[in-house]
């Protein structure tokens, strides 16, 4: 590996506003996520993130990656925190210079932060809320979240001799949030870089209230190899099982078309999350019905 | 300019003068006339605030911890579970060292569920690393708002202050009180400078994951403030007295008891009932008096000692248990002496809204002539604990 000489890491550091030197592990899609994101917003912006993997592996003082402010209190209240910092900046006359995020794992969103953000948004704060879903609850070791998608194996729904994986679908977080009526509710891949950072530039240029939940997979916690990221997140969308979607006002406006429809199969085989799939047909032709679900409601194949 | 008004409405005027500029709370009885008050300033435009209206009191908490992050001046009450609920938050708002005051209208812990007064709720929560303090009457709550956020905000204490008022008895009960001009409370309180805040012109990071070679010196520096406080707080309270004119904040007040062979120690409003036992017992010959503890945490272990070391029995009064122990008032007093020390009586009472009378403080000294006892509760009606579900 070629060592970074001192102008490339300066450089790095007056480019980005979330910098290298982190802990997370190596091929980490929310890492790669949060920094596209914060690029994306810019310096004037205050985050407030719920416990998790990128709070832990940005901020182990006496260090952090954040170059805007930035505050951690709890695992399911990034949602309410924000909420008084933005309360906090409209007292201050500062609401329209200064913006505010709440970024969260799945869990610190569809779970146990569920609902501070319901609250968050029927309140109407002008809050971009980013959930980076990695689809478990992977800074405790892989547990199963309301996110995690249908049949995979995770640490407390392990693939057994009569359990096939979580056997619940994926929670519909982006349309239950959608249902709000705030102005902007999303989904996005770390896969797809442009199409992700155009979203968010879009939602943070929005009054009001703005959901963006971001695929990020995971090496560690879903078994694949950690160059594959990018890949990875590439595939679960063109797949239909990651379908990205956006609403505005509560109605759908935009689904990401796909061009090249992919099986399942191409999809899962890398992971180890999936593996009990590749021995059973019926699982597997499961699995391909939500994809193919998805792709019909969205209308994610019509060009 | 004298008032007659419920403590409540004391507690709101205070608020509104202290000019916090985030407020937040979510309803509980008996905390919630406090914040329907506040609520009304903010919208006849008596106080610019923001006022946010919560799903829970988790994010109650959450709110006002964030607008204290961002160096805005922030309020919240809260009452029994709303507290329990609060409770991550609070330990948390200690850790981040922010100054925010809240209000808790003591009331009891469920089940059975209870909306009386006791002081179950607050005494949980006392290992959080908050400053706590408990009002008397409705004036003392009053004047504690303004002192809570003066010792609060220093820059050299940085801790949030949870000041005690009994629910119902105080929150509910009128009395007159004397408020003062706003000119006066914007002389004595400042407004809120902190030494650090979130702040795009200079980001800092906040609530940072503390390791094993990190954290325990958090834990040190924050009891090591809370050790150095007791200097502050006689000066905070001497300050307020010399321009209010009124008794300022102090660890603790002695009724009677310079002469005194027992002294009954108690926290709270029942402390009213006990001063004027203790002009009965006084005037049918007995040396009795009172220890009001005002200042719980940090707890004023020199002064109590100092006052109480030569005095023959103590009457620990407690609205509190610590289940499976005995009143933790009682554990810390006790904590206090070596031999030979005052005999100690524990007594746990008023639990659930019962009535402290006359008729409970006669038992108490009645026990305390026979043995001497750690954990006896008063005014147990034996009769609701026959059936053989109970024994």
């Amino acid at each position: 590996m070629n060592s970074m000489s001192e102008s490339t890491i300066s450089k790095h550091f007056e480019e980005h506003f979330f910098v290298s030197g982190h802990t997370a592990c190596s091929g980490c899609g929310q890492a790669l996520a949060a920094r596209l994101v914060v690029d994306a917003i810019g310096k004037n912006n205050i985050v407030a993130n719920a416990t998790g993997c990128l709070e832990v592996f940005s901020t182990k003082c006496p260090q952090s990656s954040w170059r805007i402010p930035w505050i951690h209190s709890l695992f399911e209240n990034a949602a309410a925190v924000a909420s008084g910092i933005e309360a906090a900046l409209r007292y201050l006359g500062k609401i329209d210079t200064v913006r505010v995020c709440a970024f969260a794992g799945d869990g610190g969103t569809a779970d146990i932060g569920f609902q501070a953000l319901s609250g968050m948004l029927e309140r109407g704060h002008d809050v971009l809320f980013c959930c980076f879903d990695n689809e478990a609850y992977m800074n405790t070791g892989i547990q199963r979240s309301g996110l995690t998608p249908f049949q995979a194996s995770t640490t407390t729904s392990p693939a057994g001799k009569v359990w096939k994986g979580n056997w619940r679908l994926k929670k519909s977080l982006v349309e239950i949030v959608a249902a709000h009526f705030i102005p902007y509710s999303a989904s996005a891949s770390v896969g797809f870089p442009q199409d992700l950072q155009r979203k968010v530039k879009k939602a943070i240029s929005l009054r009001g209230p703005k959901y963006i939940q971001i695929h990020v997979p995971c090496p560690l916690g879903w078994g694949f190899d950690s160059s594959l990221t990018i890949d990875i997140g590439k595939k679960a969308v063109l797949s239909g099982l990651y379908p990205l979607v956006e609403y505005e006002g509560g109605k759908l406006t935009k689904v990401f078309k796909l061009s090249q429809k992919i099986p399942v199969i191409d999809y899962i085989k890398p992971q180890s999350r999936f593996r009990h799939l590749l021995k059973d047909e019926e699982a597997l032709r499961q699995l391909q019905k939500v994809a193919d679900k998805n792709i019909e409601y969205y209308k994610l194949g019509e060009v | 300019m004298r008032k007659f008004l419920e403590g409540s409405h004391a507690v709101a005027e205070a608020v509104k003068r202290c000019k916090p500029g985030v407020i937040s709370a979510y309803p509980i009885t008996p905390q919630t006339h406090i914040v329907e008050r506040i609520a009304n300033f903010v919208a006849n435009g008596e106080l610019n605030a923001q006022f946010i209206n919560v799903e829970s009191e988790h994010s109650a908490a959450s709110v006002v911890l964030g607008a204290e992050a961002c160096g805005v001046r922030a309020f919240t009450a809260t009452s029994s579970q709303g507290l329990i609920l609060m409770s991550e938050v609070l330990f948390n708002i200690a850790g981040l060292r922010l100054p925010l005051v809240l209000v808790c209208a003591n009331r009891a812990l469920s089940a059975p569920i209870n909306i009386w007064n006791d002081h179950q709720d607050a005494v949980a929560l006392r290992d959080s690393g908050w400053i706590m303090v408990f009002a008397e009457n409705n004036q003392e709550v009053h004047d504690l708002i303004y002192q809570a956020y003066k010792v609060g905000e220093n820059p050299k204490v940085m801790l949030p202050v949870m000041v005690n008022m009994d629910g119902y008895i105080l929150t509910h009960g009128m009395e007159p009180v004397d408020i003062p001009d706003q000119a006066l409370v914007d002389k004595f309180l400042p407004p809120y400078n902190p030494p650090y805040k979130l702040d795009v012109d200079n980001p800092l990071s906040l609530g940072l994951l503390g390791d094993p070679t990190v954290y325990l010196e958090t834990r040190y520096a924050l009891q090591k403030t809370l050790e150095e406080i007791k200097d502050l707080i006689p000066k905070v309270g001497e300050e307020f007295k010399q321009l209010f004119g009124r008794k300022g904040l102090e660890f603790v007040e002695g009724y009677k008891i310079e002469d005194a062979d027992s002294v009954i120690l108690a926290m709270g409003s029942v402390c009213g009932t006990v001063k004027d036992f203790v002009d009965k017992k006084r005037e049918e010959g007995e040396k009795i008096g009172l220890l009001r503890i005002i200042v719980y945490r940090p707890f004023p272990k020199k002064i109590i000692y100092e006052l109480l070391k030569e005095k023959e029995r103590l009457f620990i009064l407690e609205k509190a248990i610590s289940l499976g122990m005995e009143g933790p008032l009682y554990t810390e007093v006790k904590s206090l002496f070596n031999k030979p020390s005052p005999k100690m009586y524990g007594f746990i009472a008023g639990l659930g809204g019962r009535d402290i009378t006359f008729n409970t403080l006669e038992e108490m000294l009645k026990v305390g002539k026979d043995k001497e006892v750690s954990c006896y509760f008063l005014d147990v009606d034996h009769s609701l604990l026959k059936d053989e579900f109970y024994v």
